[in-house]
């Protein structure tokens, strides 16, 4: 290229740079996700329950799971072990040593259908099926008394569990 | 100044260096520390000329992707002292570093399940939920929006966090490291909404990442279209896997786990999703039993990094006393230095630009004629925040609480010279 040519075209460009821009709506950028996309990654689970598969899994079911995938890192009753408590601590929030477990602190059931199935076992997470979800959710809240050992949930009664902490937190959105 | 012991840890001769510099195996001889070491020797000191002058040095990309001198091999991240099944998080050599921008190989690190490996050829971001047209995006497309770059701060809200029960014996690393600054280049989160047109209901947005964790954070929608950056570069690079590449969330001035890593997908809703981790995990307990929730912003907050506990005074005389201050609510407006335990405060000069949501470097200069000291820091932001002392803090949260801890940090000088952390 010439140097005449070189130096119109570093002109024009800087002339472009310094052009005021119309304010641009859209950039078109990007694609249309498909529906099946979507439902692919849709994964969260909202508190009041929407997200929620069909299915179902009873407590029995989610005791033989949870003894094969769980047990290693949370302990046989969920009170022990490597990883976080699951179990116990009803009552010790305001005390001097509070037990934050499942059945002591969290504010909604909804929650451990979505963090399960997100995020456990650690070892393969989304490996679980929502029947499994459903069941190993089950064992845990019935490990902190919240259901009985017949219990069987699905979306429907997933949902309507009243959590024994659920009036516990005070949003302050600061 | 440092505690670490000081190994002789000199590379080898510098002939050897550069005869392998000129070999096939230059980039290996680099990487490795050379195995033969010699103690430094008064014949590199005046008047002699240093055996560096005398021939010459290694050779260019050597290696490529340059690396610290190997007399800086002690300047790393560093996991806390008591082993844990499942580590949670690396910590930055605050006492090592100048300025304000943290070195992406430094920058603390905080995961939940691992570093995935992705390959950004495949990653993909999804949008949907409120919006009135949903959007897949490859790394590539978000490149091409309008991009922006700014230095922010990231602080993991469980930050200091021991300092609520007892004074960590650690250095400032150990106690404060989960805090970095970078500049950071990226898209405006508000830029994307626009291009998926937000519906009227809209109010909060899901963001979660592509890690085996699938972390996920509930933002409030102002948050969004305040300052919010989708972010691919960090000190003028691409992130580092650990900092969430090929894309993650930034939200100036918010705990640092809601900036969400290797972004995969926003979801708009019309409430919190209350996820694990914003109900069980990221909340405040105070001592009545109940919870503060959504406690996004960082305090107004500082501490002296030299001198820093496990550090020994190197001698009498003159020396800057210096620090890092930030606060998640607005700019640095003042930092105060104490050099008796908060009776006597002077005002430390702020190195400049001082930057919103950033961190600012704080100076005092000092002599030290070995007299003990209790040297403390107290910083103030433009939204008139001020730093507040331990007792003030447990005061409002309380010890249960393990997140948010922002108090005013003490240092105790001893008048042989050793600095170590102390709660007054």
């Amino acid at each position: 290229m010439s140097t005449y040519k070189t130096l119109v075209l570093a002109g024009a460009i800087l002339l472009a740079a310094c052009a005021p821009t119309a304010p641009v709506k859209r950039l078109g950028l990007g694609q249309t996700p498909s529906a099946e996309q979507i439902r692919g990654w849709d994964i969260d689970v909202r508190a009041d329950g929407a997200g929620l598969p069909p299915g179902s899994g009873s407590v029995a079911q989610g005791q033989a799971i949870y003894q094969a995938r769980c047990l290693a890192c949370h302990g046989e009753k969920g009170e022990k072990g490597t990883g976080p408590r699951l179990a116990g601590g009803q009552g010790t929030l305001a005390s001097k040593s509070p037990v934050l477990t499942v059945g002591s602190y969290w504010p909604y059931a909804t929650t451990l259908y979505d963090y399960i199935h997100r995020a456990m076992p650690l070892d393969s997470p989304q490996s679980l099926t929502p029947n499994e979800v459903y069941a190993v959710t089950a064992y845990t809240l019935h490990l902190n008394g919240i259901v009985k050992a017949d219990a069987v949930l699905d979306a429907q009664s997933l949902a309507a569990i009243n959590m024994p902490n659920r009036d516990g937190f005070r949003p302050v959105r600061k | 100044m440092d505690l670490v012991p000081q190994e002789s840890d000199a590379p080898d001769s510098p002939r050897r260096r550069s005869f392998m510099a000129r070999g096939a195996a230059a980039s290996l001889a680099a990487v490795a520390v050379p195995a033969t070491t010699q103690a430094a020797t008064p014949d590199n000191l005046p008047p002699n000329v240093p055996q560096w002058m005398r021939e010459p040095g290694g050779g260019f990309l050597n290696p490529p992707y340059g690396l610290p001198s190997p007399f800086e091999k002690n300047v790393l991240r560093k996991l806390p002292d008591q082993p844990a099944a499942f580590p949670t998080a690396t910590r930055t050599p605050l006492q090592s570093l100048f300025g304000t921008t943290t070195p992406n190989g430094l920058f603390f690190e905080r995961h939940h399940a691992g570093v995935p490996a992705i390959d950004p050829a495949q990653h993909r971001l999804m949008l949907h939920g409120l919006v009135e047209r949903p959007l897949l995006l490859t790394t590539k497309e978000l490149q091409r929006f309008p991009a922006v770059t700014r230095s922010h701060f990231i602080e993991c809200s469980g930050n200091s966090m021991a300092e609520f029960k007892a004074p960590g014996k650690g250095s400032v690393q150990d106690i404060h490291g989960l805090l970095s600054g970078a500049e950071w280049t990226g898209v405006r989160l508000s830029d994307l909404l626009g291009e998926a047109g937000l519906l009227p209901s809209a109010q909060w947005i899901l963001a979660e990442g592509a890690d085996a964790a699938a972390m996920t954070r509930s933002i409030p929608l102002a948050k969004a279209l305040d300052d919010a950056l989708l972010v691919y570069g960090q000190n003028g690079e691409m992130l580092r896997p650990e900092q969430g590449y090929p894309l993650r969330l930034l939200l100036p001035g918010f705990e640092g786990n809601m900036s969400i890593k290797w972004l995969r997908r926003l979801k708009v809703g019309d409430a919190p999703f209350q996820t694990r981790e914003e109900t069980s995990k990221y909340t405040d307990l105070m001592p009545d039993g109940t919870a503060r929730q959504f406690t996004f912003q960082m305090g107004v907050k500082s501490v002296i990094t030299a001198p820093s506990a496990r550090q020994v005074l190197d001698g009498h005389g003159f020396r800057e006393i210096t620090g890092l201050a930030w606060s998640g609510q607005g700019s640095i407006v003042r930092v105060e230095v104490s050099l008796d335990g908060g009776r006597a405060w002077q005002a430390a000069t702020l190195d400049g630009p001082v930057q919103a949501k950033a961190l600012t470097r704080f100076r005092l200069p000092w002599v030290w004629a070995g007299q003990e000291a209790l040297l403390q820091s107290r910083a103030v932001d433009d939204a008139g925040n001020v730093q507040p002392t331990r007792a003030a803090l447990l005061q409002r949260d309380g010890q249960n609480s393990i997140y948010h801890y922002n108090a005013i940090q003490s240092w105790k000088v001893a008048s042989h010279g050793e600095v170590s952390n102390v709660h007054i």
